[in-house]
């Protein structure tokens, strides 16, 4: 298998406070690795240094074999193959929802509009959106403009998909449907890196978890394994501060 | 007040309007293109035009327009460079509206959130693509109003021109003011006329504003 995204010792820090103390790990194609930790653990910045948002003090990142970090000139066209979407959706306010989903496209992309429209409304429909292509993003609820935003990022046809914290500003009610459109990309085989407090749906969606503290990767590995057996202290305290238990864990209990 | 007078010197004022209008036309035009160059060397943080960009709108925008078109009628003549009182009137205009603008703009893209330019940005967008698509239009929805007071200064400050020996309107008026002495009169329809060509840019900008409110530009607020 084809390794996607190769992350190589990455350090980064704001105003002299290291918030990045080397990073390293490897996502192979068509898989998900879900990075957790505690807030202010570097979640975010690791993933905007991906798609170059925020420039790496040192270390790599390659996307493929291709190096991706320290450029500045042409990251557009790295961004057209790294997705991103955020917790605030960032829809485009004066454009309705299916000018959203072309700008990159026909823009970015110069595709055809006629076929990128096509393609726009059955991605709508897949995600429970039909007849909404002329709605403004301010006449849509929370969950759905999210649902608006991974088609957006989605029609590019991108070969990684980041997703940071994208359900954190959602009411609880719209949580899950947007998180079974990604679970339903997961299984197309997308390869995804999801930052996200979802710890059921972290288990759900991983292939890999990724636990991030104070900059540095504290310890990770398989999702069985992170959620069930963590190897650290830090991250049982982490997962305890959830209550999270999943379904194995209660089931030992009762075992007990 | 003497009508017969008035109606007499109506085509004086006509003209006088024409060049008042013509010019501070030319002015705006140039001020929004040079504003809008200024304001995105700024919010890009383009090096060393960024600096440029706030050393001109300093100088700018803190001395007055009267100096501003000595300097470039009577100035620079004296270190070679002379230019036809019509080009002095557009670059002296320019000069200071371009700072106006550029301010006018900058507000308008400073309230455009910074998340909105990252979106961009990560949909593969090209700066000149993503500036034009998508923070312009949002820039522009709250910049409107600011925008369209500098273009009423500014089509006021061609009253200035007259220093250029230009025949704009308040130098018809004073022409005749200190040839015929009818004071009332010709300040009357000096005011007059000003207010003809300002109160139709007025009413243009309002109507501009409230079309953007109604279609929600720039608000992400629910109406």
């Amino acid at each position: 298998m084809q390794t996607m995204l190769k992350v190589e010792n990455v350090v980064k820090s704001f105003d002299g406070t290291g918030v990045l103390k080397g990073v390293s790990f490897t996502l192979d194609e068509g898989k998900v690795i879900v990075i957790v930790g505690p807030s202010g653990c570097g979640k975010s910045t690791l993933l905007r240094c991906i798609n170059g948002l925020e420039q790496v003090d040192s270390g790599k990142i390659y996307l493929k074999d291709e190096l991706i970090s320290g450029r500045t000139r042409d990251m557009h066209l790295v961004r057209q193959k790294v997705g991103m979407v955020f917790q605030s959706y960032d829809l485009f306010p004066h454009m309705n929802v299916m000018q959203n989903l072309l700008l990159g496209p026909t823009k970015a992309l110069r595709k055809n509009g006629e076929e990128v429209r096509r393609e726009a409304l059955a991605m709508l429909r897949r995600v429970g959106l039909e007849g909404k292509e002329n709605a403004l993003p301010r006449t849509l609820s929370g969950g759905q403009k999210q649902r608006v935003a991974l088609v957006r990022a989605m029609l590019m046809h991108p070969e990684l998909l980041l997703l940071d914290e994208i359900t954190a500003a959602l009411d609880p009610e719209m949580v899950s449907e947007v998180l079974n459109v990604v679970i339903d990309l997961a299984r197309d085989g997308m390869t995804m890196a999801i930052v996200t407090h979802e710890m059921r749906f972290a288990e759900a969606v991983a292939d890999q978890v990724l636990f991030l503290e104070d900059g540095m990767a504290a310890e990770s590995g398989p999702p069985e394994q992170f959620f069930h057996h963590p190897q650290t202290e830090r991250a049982r305290r982490f997962l305890r501060s959830f209550s999270y238990e999943s379904k194995n864990s209660r089931k030992e209990k009762q075992d007990e | 007040m003497d009508w017969s007078f008035i109606g007499q010197h109506i085509p004086d004022y006509l003209s006088g309007a024409g060049v008042t209008l013509r010019f501070g036309l030319y002015g705006v035009g140039c001020s929004l293109l040079v504003g809008l160059i200024c304001c995105l060397c700024r919010y890009f943080r383009v090096p060393v035009f960024t600096w440029l960009a706030r050393l001109y709108t300093e100088l700018a925008r803190n001395t007055p327009l009267l100096v501003q078109l000595f300097f470039l009628y009577a100035g620079l003549p004296r270190v070679g460079v002379k230019l036809s009182a019509d080009a002095c009137a557009v670059i002296g205009l320019t000069f200071l509206g371009g700072a106006y603008m550029a301010e006018a703009f900058r507000s308008g893209l400073e309230s455009v959130d910074q998340t909105q330019k990252e979106a961009g940005e990560c949909i593969g967008l090209t700066r000149g693509q993503n500036i034009r698509y998508v923070l312009l239009p949002q820039a522009l929805a709250t910049a409107v109003p600011a925008i369209f007071a500098n273009v009423i200064f500014l089509i006021k400050e061609t009253s200035m021109f007259s220093v250029l020996a230009m025949m704009d309107l308040m130098n018809v008026a004073d022409t005749l003011r200190t040839s015929g002495g009818r004071t009332v009169e010709v300040l009357f329809m000096l005011a007059a006329a000003y207010l003809l060509i300002l109160m139709p840019v007025s009413l243009i900008a309002y109507w501009v504003e409230r079309r953007l409110r109604y279609a929600g530009f720039g608000d992400q607020r629910p109406v």
